[in-house]
């Protein structure tokens, strides 16, 4: 067994362990940020063992180019949020809106909800991976809640009541996905491994397949934030701690959607050869779709700045879910290129939301005015955050979103109008509400606050950089990864 | 058929007769041990009935002849039902009217005109008693239906014979649906009889009455006849769920030997009847009338899921 | 596989079943609280028992161990937790009694004959004898739902939720003789740790709306007249 997926992956249980008994804030703040720098190197490692030889698997684990740039990506977040919550936690706790106790389950969670995604994103066992999906639930519930105002308790019993029904239903799609492996594969245990499903894929029953999906979709669909399922996602992305919000749009909607493509491979390879084969891709691009879309109109209607990006990120995972269920290379590079710079700008934007808001010391988009005379760093990295995720060229979301409409044109050319239509939407959504933000007259008495907005800048430049010129070993990987998903290579 | 078998189906219909008051007598008897009295004696129903009938039947002057024929009209249609009813054998020649829905129609008849009879005189009690029997038997037929096509459905047949004889033939089965009719008709059988929790037999108070409000005015062989139908329809209930759900030791054929048999034993189970019935009456107290729709749709949910039973989990694919 | 083919034992498992699906029925319809709590313990009895059955007709023997988990932990722990919270919260005597019983019965009936049309293709591969028992635990997952989204009482609304946990295991046991060992620990832990975390909800909800009815709660809406 592999010994850097196992230090990738542990690492932050036992932190979260460690953490269980520092009380001093301080400390536990900066034990925080070595256990997240120390995921992340050992994620480096990771990814260079995988590009050496191909696949690391073994112990129930399995690393290959699809997930290793997602255990990556996460940890590199991971570990950009802790290094912008140490302060900012600081800061939470000394104005009162949390305790002592709370600052302290705020770290452990936070590093038991690293270990949980890491875990589903390494793991070969399908039941494994909805224990660990379940697990990242529970783990932040508790801390949608932390700041006890009425609002974040109606938030946290949302998203709790709301994604343990879904992941409810994907249990039972896991059990029917068992059912079928039953039939073709001997070995209980092996039932439920994803590499052996993979290898007898055409094998298993497809009207039996198609039913488990159904249900997988639908289940690990709440999680990702998909329409009709996706209720509780504006609330508790918005009544959270700000890193909260930027971990969870970040990274937890990336694990759910991962777990679903994966799915998707399987059930390709059962449908392949009955009348039906495009089911799954046709069940995601309409879910996709309709996400895309609806998120786009409801972003207008918004007046809390946190939940109006919520509903971006729910567009935002509404066409990497479309685009995934169009197939084929061009369209799923253009998805995992987006997976990627999506979560490094959100995140980015979460972050310098909560400086804005702190600023204001309101999070209503009517109250919050000229951020950039009050504190020109954060107004400026609101404006271009914004720019970027609204798909401004040069920035990376432009090229992944120019690729997908590409892989739109070229195989359901119809669908080319609705995305162009949306993103236009979502455009002038954002803007609209952007521009007084930024720009608008300053009310009295605003100061500015210390903000921590490296993390923001890192991230900002990364996305501007992989807009420009996508780095040659990335690419690479991202091809591999495709190759993966679609059975085609881009490059 | 033969006069042999169709003299035993007249024995077995005239033993139904003759038993009704004694199933009554045992249920008061047990009832009064639970209450730490000595109670009647077993056959004082009996002496009840021979002192009715030697009374005058008196009647009001607003009656009209159908307050005079009610009674017989009743007696006669609950009899017949009864006769159907397997009690000592199978296999005779009342077996071709034992179709079930054959019983719930002249059961319904009965009904009919024992409600009529009440509303007849027009006191207030009669027509009070009449409504709330409609109420109750009208949320309890389909319950009964529905516990009895779950029957059915298994053997497939709706007549009562055919349904012991195929139970007597597949001896050692545990099925879901049974179970849920079997519960669902016990609850149907303790409305349609009028038995606590949802009426009282033996009460005379406005608030709590339903089957004795109907037959208030009655008196003398008149009030005789509507207690022994009454009593023949507790009979003719437990012998239902007796030999239908339970029918091991029903004769099946018409030897001496197979009738005592028969005999010993259906009196042997109707006496465990009517004890559970006493134990449950004792312990139980009478539901307020607005209560007993919910209590029958527990039945009619009974049967349903009976019937899903049997569908989904024992009908092969 | 008809009823007839099946050994004793089986015929009892497949009663079981069948009375697993009339405690989802009682426990959606139950008005008092502490009665709701006590149905669903005995669905927790029977999902047990059936899972012993199950694990005695041969194959699985690791399905003892999940039998006895099932029961220490949905038959006993997580009521008792229940029950402890109940008393805490003073809601001993709450009743709340369903607004339409009969369209409620009729949707959850509705449910039952969905999810048999539902399986149907797995009950077509007559493998095993327990197919048929997947439509029934479907069922029990979706009358599980129901209650979820009919109750507004916070307690009722997380026995709704163990309730539909209850019906996912016994699908898990009837189609699959059960799942590998650690994926049923983890699912235990995560059940485990979920409800732990419910209780401490309660206290939270009704510290902040002084009240479990959990329809209080609805700041959060892009209603115009917010704000």
């Amino acid at each position: 067994m592999s010994g850097a997926v196992f230090v990738t992956v542990f690492t932050p249980l036992a932190g979260a362990l460690l953490l269980v008994w520092i009380r001093n804030r301080n400390r536990a703040g900066w034990l925080n940020v070595m256990v997240s720098a120390s995921t992340f190197a050992a994620a480096l490692a990771l990814a260079l063992e995988v590009a050496r030889r191909e696949v690391v698997a073994g112990g129930g684990f399995r690393v290959d180019a699809f997930n290793v740039y997602l255990l990556v990506l996460t940890a590199f977040v991971g570990m950009t949020t802790s290094i912008f919550s140490r302060p900012y936690m600081q800061y939470v706790c000394a104005t009162g809106k949390t305790s002592a106790r709370g600052m302290r389950l705020y770290h452990v969670m936070f590093q038991l909800f690293i270990f949980t995604m890491l875990l589903a994103l390494a793991t070969d066992n399908l039941g494994i991976l909805w224990v660990a999906v379940e697990g990242a639930t529970l783990t932040t519930v508790l801390l949608v809640s932390l700041y006890r105002t009425p609002e974040a308790i109606e938030a946290a019993w949302k998203y709790f009541i709301l994604c343990g029904v879904g992941i409810a239903l994907a249990l039972f799609g896991t059990v029917v996905l068992y059912f079928a492996a039953q039939h073709v594969i001997d070995e209980p245990a092996a039932g439920l491994s994803w590499s052996t499903l993979h290898a007898v894929a055409p094998q298993l029953e497809p009207s039996i397949m198609s039913l488990a999906f159904v249900f997988l979709l639908v289940g690990y669909g709440t999680k990702v934030g998909l329409v009709p399922l996706h209720q509780w996602l504006p609330d508790a992305h918005s009544e959270g701690p700000t890193p909260m919000s930027a971990v969870l749009s970040g990274l937890l909607l990336n694990v759910a959607l991962y777990a679903i493509v994966r799915l998707k491979m399987l059930v390709d390879g059962a449908l392949a050869a009955t009348d039906t084969p495009y089911l799954a891709g046709q069940l995601l691009m309409g879910f996709g779709l309709a996400s895309f879309l609806v998120a786009g109109l409801f972003l207008h209607r918004q007046r809390d700045i946190k939940r109006m990006f919520s509903y971006s990120s729910i567009e935002h995972m509404g066409l990497m879910t479309f685009a995934f269920g169009m197939g084929g290379p061009l369209a799923t590079f253009a998805a995992l290129l987006h997976m990627l710079v999506h979560s490094l700008t959100k995140s980015a934007i979460f972050v310098t939301v909560g400086h804005a808001a702190h600023i204001a010391g309101t999070q209503s988009i009517e109250h919050i005015r000229g951020l950039i005379r009050t504190q020109p760093i954060v107004g400026w990295g609101l404006l271009i955050g914004v720019a970027a995720i609204a798909g401004f060229p040069p920035f990376g979301i432009f090229t992944s979103e120019f690729l997908l409409l590409s892989a739109t044109m070229q195989s359901q050319p119809w669908f080319t109008v609705a995305l162009l239509v949306g993103l236009a939407v979502a455009f002038a959504g954002l803007f609209r509400h952007l521009h007084p933000m930024v720009y608008g007259v300053v009310p009295a008495g605003q100061q500015p606050v210390p903000a921590n907005m490296i993390p923001v800048m890192v991230h900002l430049g990364l996305v501007l950089w992989l807009g420009v010129s996508i780095p040659v070993f990335l690419a690479h990987w991202l091809d591999r990864a495709t190759g993966l998903i679609s059975g085609g290579h881009l490059l | 058929m033969t006069l042999a078998a169709w003299g035993l189906a007249l024995l077995q219909a005239l033993l139904y007769v003759a038993l009704a008051p004694l199933l009554a007598g045992w249920i008061r008897k047990v009832k009064a041990r639970l209450q730490n009295r000595r109670g009647a004696a077993l056959w004082q129903p009996y002496r009840d009935m021979r002192k009715l009938f030697g009374k005058e039947a008196r009647m009001a002057h607003t009656a009209s002849l159908l307050f005079r024929a009610a009674p017989y009209i009743v007696f006669a249609a609950t009899w017949l039902a009864a006769a159907a009813v397997p009690l000592v054998a199978t296999g005779l020649p009342t077996a071709a009217i034992a179709d079930v829905i054959v019983i719930a129609g002249l059961l319904g008849l009965a009904r009919f005109f024992l409600a009529l009879a009440g509303m007849d005189v027009g006191t207030p009690f009669g027509g009070m008693g009449a409504s709330r029997e409609m109420l109750v038997s009208a949320l309890a037929e389909p319950a009964m239906l529905m516990a009895v096509f779950t029957l059915a459905m298994t053997a497939h047949s709706t007549n009562l014979v055919s349904v012991v004889d195929y139970q007597l033939n597949s001896t050692g089965m545990l099925r879901p649906s049974y179970l849920f009719a079997l519960s669902g008709l016990v609850l149907v059988a303790i409305a349609e009889t009028g038995r606590i929790p949802v009426d009282n037999p033996a009460t005379h108070l406005e608030l709590t009455m339903i089957h004795e409000a109907m037959i208030l005015e009655y008196s003398g062989r008149h009030l005789a006849l509507m207690e022994w139908a009454a009593q023949l329809k507790l009979l003719l209930y437990g012998a239902l769920l007796a030999n239908v759900f339970f029918p091991w030791g029903i004769a099946q054929g018409a030897g001496m030997g197979e009738l005592g048999l028969g005999l010993v034993v259906v009196m042997a189970k109707l006496a465990l009847l009517g004890a559970a019935l006493a134990v449950s009456e004792t312990v139980l107290a009478k539901m307020r009338v607005f209560r007993v729709p919910a209590f029958l749709n527990l039945a009619l949910l009974l049967a349903l899921l009976g019937l899903l039973s049997h569908v989904i989990l024992e009908v092969g694919a | 596989m008809s009823l007839e083919h099946l050994t004793l034992l089986q015929q009892l498992m497949v009663v079981l079943a069948a009375v697993v699906l009339f405690t989802s029925f009682v426990l959606l319809e139950q008005a008092r609280l502490v009665a709701a709590i006590h149905a669903f313990a005995w669905q927790g009895v029977l999902v047990a028992l059936v899972t012993v059955i199950v694990a005695a007709s041969g194959r699985h023997t690791h399905l003892f161990f999940s039998a006895a988990l099932t029961l220490g932990l949905k038959a006993l722990l997580i009521p008792w937790m229940l029950h402890r919270l109940v008393r805490r919260l003073e809601l001993d005597r709450h009743s709340e009694p369903l607004r339409r019983p009969a369209l409620v019965i009729m949707a959850a009936l509705a449910l039952v004959i969905f999810s048999y049309w539902l399986v149907l293709p797995i009950v077509q591969q007559e493998l095993i004898f327990t197919r048929n028992i997947v439509a029934v635990s479907l069922a029990v997952v979706l009358i599980g739902l129901l209650m979820m989204v009919i109750r507004t009482q916070a307690v009722a609304q997380v026995l709704g939720f163990m309730s539909m946990e209850n019906g996912l295991f016994l699908a898990a046991v009837s189609a699959t003789g059960g799942m590998p060992l650690m994926v049923e620990l983890g699912v235990a832990f995560d059940v485990l740790v979920a409800a732990v975390l419910f209780g401490v909800f309660f206290f939270q909800i009704r510290a902040s709306i002084d009240s479990l009815d959990v329809d209080r709660m609805n700041r959060l809406t892009e209603r115009v007249d917010e704000q």
